[in-house]
């Protein structure tokens, strides 16, 4: 069966051009970079390519590069390494409602500690509104970590007016760019932020890979302790092949990305402008132009998201979705619930996240055969069946004796 | 290993039963699409004898499977007997569900009971004890039940942290080794209170 891999927000295909820079350091190169001898050295300046590679994809210099194992590590590193160091000037942080979750857990973890977390709301396209960041602001406050785009509705958020604003707070503002690099260009001084994560497994690159950038004079205090790597501030042996590959990576998107988005953002005009016309009843989340080029987020009405992933899986379309049911917290994605997605709606919904690998063959027979998925599950429906029979929704069926207060021993971490 | 055992996967893409019975007996329903997961069960009943079973269910794979395996189960049964398949009973049927599909997903056989339930009060048979296994006092009648993590089922002995007190040393062996019997052969417990009714 052809697989047709739609969950590129997820992970992505290695592009054999990676794999190739990678593989002597995982074979013949395998030395310490901070060893001086002369199989060290050979790492050494690996690291540097890379290094530069990578400073240059977002057009940062090289010493504001910070090399980290994933984008989860990158949010983290910038918001506690940013509280830590500025405490003393101020306990308050702003983040919003729909960042991922190594942001929200982070800014959770320093409330504990005593800091303020402030959690700006967005409206039902997915935006922050600045009004509310202004409002947001105080004297107190250290940090604004808002995300550049939204990897589930692919909502891309004006960061520049954001950030004047908290820059002229005299506040630090982080972004979450994980899953915008490598399909829109980033450039770190046009947007003014003063650190930006981003990670290698999301373009074509190997897992293990981000990196955080610091704006050079921006006080961060390490999160891993007892190490020269990275300039003290990440301690711990630097993976060097994935490092390796994740540079590979931001030179083959630098190169190659403007061309690469435009096609990607056709398969996404077409399964947007196509999937209602086949099937009735779908609602499309996020916002219809600032949005990524490679996301398709819809809720389907009446049926649930994983029974139909499930489906998808089963016809060779690896697909992801925000249900209840799909996540292990057995809630619905929090950025849905952000956006005022209705619950019992928003449980059927389809994130199709796209990529260079993907073709307009793909999404053609995507459409073809997902109508059929739909109706299926419709089918056996008794939400559907309902809304046929009396043309209303049944948000919250009689007899339902598993109410909100129903502990599903939710766990989010 | 996939997410789910291959039978789920089967009941799951081939599922029996899917459907209604328009002359049906009785009719029950669980769930609520806010969690994710509803399911409608429908049950023709003829000298006592579950003769038809159909559902509609709104939910993610293992809520569709343990619809399908449900009626299954409870075709054929008198109807005592099919008010004594339990949820935990059909998780083993299913060859075990992940542990976070066993609380909300696993509501085939409440559904299947509520149907049950309303075909003999339909009749004008007074329910003495209409609880549900997921329901079951501990045995002080203190609300409080443990309940088998992976499998959901309850282990009617008070929980360490019983409010009304009876931890006997007794109670507390029978803790240590007790099994719910379910496939992963689990002694593993959590306490859950559950309002009492």
């Amino acid at each position: 069966m052809q697989i047709t891999y739609f969950d590129n927000n997820s992970a992505t295909q290695l592009d054999p051009r990676v794999l190739e820079a990678m593989v002597p350091f995982l074979k013949e190169n395998y030395g310490n970079p901070q060893n001086m001898h002369s199989v060290g050295a050979v790492a050494k300046d690996a690291l540097d390519i890379a290094r530069k590679s990578v400073a240059d994809f977002i057009g940062a210099k090289v010493g504001e590069i910070y090399f980290v194992s994933c984008g989860s590590e990158a949010n983290n590193f910038a918001i506690k390494g940013v509280a830590d160091a500025n405490a003393h000037k101020g306990k308050h942080i702003i983040v919003s409602a729909i960042e991922h979750f190594s942001v929200l857990y982070a800014a959770r973890r320093l409330e504990k500690i005593g800091f303020e977390v402030t959690i700006l709301p967005v409206n039902q396209l997915g935006e922050v509104n600045s009004n509310d960041l202004k409002v947001a602001l105080r004297k107190d406050t250290i940090l604004v970590s808002i995300q550049t785009a939204n990897t589930e509705i692919g909502t891309i958020q004006n960061i520049k007016e954001l950030v004047l604003l908290t820059k002229a707070n005299g506040s630090l503002f982080h972004t979450d760019a994980v899953c915008v690099a490598g399909l829109i260009p980033i450039d770190v001084n046009d947007l003014g932020v003063d650190l930006l994560s981003f990670s290698a497994s999301q373009f074509h690159g190997p897992k293990g890979a981000a990196a955080l950038y610091v704006k050079k004079g921006t006080r961060v205090t390490p999160q891993i302790d007892g190490g020269v790597q990275e300039e003290g501030r990440r301690a711990g042996l630097e993976n060097i092949p994935s490092i390796v590959g994740f540079g590979v990576a931001c030179e083959l998107a630098k190169n190659e990305m403007i061309k690469n988005s435009a096609s990607i953002k056709e398969l996404r005009d077409k399964l947007i402008e196509e999937l209602p016309k086949k099937v009735e009843y779908v609602y499309l989340n996020g916002h219809t132009s600032n949005r990524m080029p490679n996301n398709v987020n819809f809720s389907i009405e009446f049926i649930e998201g994983e029974a139909m992933m499930l489906l998808l899986d089963s016809k060779g379309f690896m697909v992801s979705s925000g249900s209840a049911c799909a996540s292990k917290a057995l809630k619905m994605s929090h950025v849905l619930t952000a956006i005022g997605a209705d619950p019992a709606v928003g449980q059927g919904s389809l994130l199709i996240a796209l990529s260079k690998y993907n073709t307009m063959a793909d999404v053609d027979r995507f459409l073809l055969e997902f109508p059929a998925i739909v109706k299926r599950l419709r089918e056996m429906s008794p939400l559907y069946d309902h809304f046929i029979k009396t043309g209303e929704r049944q948000v919250a069926g009689p007899g339902t004796d598993y109410g909100h207060e129903h502990d599903h021993n939710h766990n989010e971490e | 290993m996939p997410f789910y055992s291959e039978k789920v996967m089967d009941h799951f893409s081939n599922p029996r039963n899917v459907g209604e019975i328009k002359d049906a007996d009785g009719v029950g329903e669980v769930g609520n699409p806010v969690c994710g997961d509803m399911m409608t069960f429908y049950v023709k009943v003829k000298d006592d004898i579950v003769t038809d079973i159909k559902f509609k269910t709104f939910g993610c794979g293992a809520a569709i499977a343990v619809s399908s395996m449900v009626s299954e189960m409870g075709k054929g049964k008198s109807v005592a007997d099919a008010m004594k398949i339990t949820n935990a009973n059909v998780a083993l049927e299913l060859g075990g569900l992940p542990p976070n599909k066993m609380h909300c997903s696993n509501l085939g056989a409440d559904a299947l009971h509520k149907a049950l339930e309303d075909y003999l009060t339909k009749k004008g048979v007074k329910i003495k004890n209409n609880k549900t296994e997921n329901q079951a006092d501990c045995n002080c009648g203190c609300g409080e039940v443990e309940i088998c993590k992976p499998c959901g089922t309850p282990i009617t002995e008070c929980a360490d942290d019983c409010s009304c007190g009876c931890k006997s040393e007794e109670s507390k062996q029978q803790k240590s080794v007790s099994s719910c019997g379910c496939s992963y052969g689990c002694t593993e417990v959590e306490s859950k209170t559950k309002a009492k009714k």
